[in-house]
């Protein structure tokens, strides 16, 4: 089983989840910009978030045989801090480089007027460097957020067909498919979406334009939920093609729309005594 | 793959440049011939009018607190996206031309450094030993050699550190070498500076020591590197 997670924050994540997501067959992932856990308090903060994004990061997972690309952005919370709202000047410096193959996660928090004005911002972004979007649609009050998600994107120069809305589920799915955008959906241990809900939704919906992540980050979450939804899939009677499609070649079409994908990573020397980042000082 | 040049001459670059028309696609190799011809008018010395062929793409910031529009040169734009354009293992290659070419001064190389992915930033350390004399480039070759990305610190260690880095910094990042297992044939000039380095030899042997009390293995190089400092200096 090939998998390729489109939306996991391994800044979070240990080695051993490298270790273990190889092993479960993730070959590829998306590590989209977000929220820290604590407040970011200047542009700074984030740029030096950007450039492990694309530094570190790809160099951590190409030493456990996975190829990492990244979404850059100001993510909806911090939106609304008067404080980072200037890295959005800064982002077109970002968006050209050889791994960003997406503007994200942009979306909606809390639903205001400083969101509304970032989230257009940053659509237009997408649109002026031939990138995609993944758009995150909010926690609370999520229905309501889709639907305004819904109207920006149709009022913005991006096409539909170039946006993720991420983070569905069952009473937000069927507007999100009309809309025309690419459907993800978030599997957490606790929240959001579990396996079995999943595969619901699946059978509902069937497997077109559907994406399927573990958005694995600092809190309670699995990075393993990609492989879990997988088999869930075959138990449920579909077959290997259905699960190939959702869990690669869906997020490798949406990923590969700004011709920035990169599929082809073997890890340098393999990891540094089997079972560490090289790090010296063992 | 398209070997980066190591010695810093024109010989070299030549070298390069042929090795690119080989190995390039023909797409790649028009983009190429465009980015040269952007980087040429871009950085033709003031009183020349730079060619119409040559494009400034504008990127327009489009945020809320975007009251300013900033203007990127449009080589930069091509120094950034090298390696979608030309595939992956030859990017360096075609940086370090570009970078050859424009000839920018050590602040704006250091900018393109800091502003850089790990790709592009590789590929101005690949450049230093061509377009920086003196120690200007020095901050970028310790900030390279302070971060544990293998491609980085075996970038850092060309030519250019052979020239200038200070013999404590040298030091430090041959050990470097050995715990991250970078091979130490990256590292230019290794005899001329290894020769006859008793602090260096005692580095080593105590590293040697350090590994061996806890049951590892002593890497080849070491012993190789420690062969090199036994020999007096030419």
């Amino acid at each position: 089983m090939r998998i390729f997670d489109p939306h996991i924050h391994m800044t979070s994540r240990t080695t051993d989840d490298y270790e273990a997501m190889y092993a479960a067959g993730v070959r590829a992932l998306v590590e989209p910009s977000f929220w820290l856990g604590q407040p970011r308090t200047s542009p700074a903060a984030f740029l030096d978030y950007f450039d492990a994004l694309l530094g570190w990061e790809p160099h951590r997972a190409a030493q456990y045989g996975i190829a990492h690309h990244c979404a850059i952005a100001l993510n909806p919370k911090e939106a609304n801090d008067p404080r980072c709202v200037p890295v959005l000047d800064v982002l077109p410096r970002y968006l050209v480089k050889d791994s960003v193959v997406a503007v994200g996660e942009i979306g909606y928090d809390s639903q205001t007027p400083a969101e509304d004005t970032a989230l257009a911002a940053q659509l237009q972004l997408a649109a002026d460097h031939a990138l995609p979007a993944l758009v995150h649609t909010p926690h609370r009050d999520k229905l309501t957020g889709l639907r305004r998600t819904i109207d920006v994107v149709r009022e913005s120069a991006l096409r539909p067909d170039h946006v993720l809305l991420d983070h569905l589920n069952e009473t937000t799915v069927a507007e999100a498919r009309e809309s025309g955008c690419w459907l993800g959906f978030s599997v957490y241990p606790d929240t959001k979406m579990d396996e079995e809900r999943t595969v619901a939704v699946l059978k509902t919906y069937g497997t077109e334009k559907v994406l399927v992540n573990s958005a694995a980050d600092w809190g309670r979450s699995d990075p393993l939920k990609t492989r879990r939804v997988g088999e869930a899939m075959l138990a449920a009677g579909f077959d290997e093609d259905d699960v190939d499609q959702v869990l690669w070649r869906n997020p490798v079409a949406f990923y590969g729309i700004g011709g920035r994908l990169r599929l082809d990573v073997t890890p340098p020397q393999g990891p540094h005594e089997g079972n560490s980042v090289l790090r010296g000082g063992e | 793959m398209t070997p980066t040049p190591v010695p810093a001459t024109p010989e070299a670059l030549a070298v390069l440049r042929t090795a690119l028309d080989t190995r390039l696609t023909g797409p790649a190799r028009a983009w190429l011939d465009d980015a040269l011809v952007d980087v040429r008018a871009e950085t033709a010395p003031a009183g020349r009018t730079p060619p119409a062929a040559a494009s400034t793409r504008t990127a327009t910031p489009a945020g809320a607190a975007a009251s300013t529009r900033s203007t990127v040169p449009a080589w930069e734009l091509r120094f950034a996206a090298a390696g979608r354009h030309c595939g992956h293992e030859h990017a360096d290659a075609v940086r370090v031309l570009l970078l050859t070419e424009a000839r920018p001064g050590p602040e704006t190389l250091a900018r393109l450094y800091h502003q850089g992915s790990a790709a592009e930033r590789r590929a101005v350390l690949h450049a230093l030993p061509h377009l920086v004399d003196g120690p200007e480039g020095l901050p970028l070759v310790a900030d390279a050699l302070r971060t544990n990305d293998t491609g980085l610190v075996a970038a850092a260690l060309g030519p250019y550190a052979a020239a200038h880095l200070d013999q404590h910094s040298w030091r430090h990042a041959v050990l470097k070498c050995l715990f991250t297992q970078v091979p130490v044939a990256v590292v230019a000039g290794l005899g001329h500076r290894a020769h006859g380095d008793a602090t260096l030899a005692r580095m080593l042997a105590d590293h040697a020591a350090e590994r061996t009390a806890a049951g590892r293995d002593v890497p080849h190089d070491l012993h190789r590197v420690l062969a090199l400092t036994a020999q007096a200096r030419p």
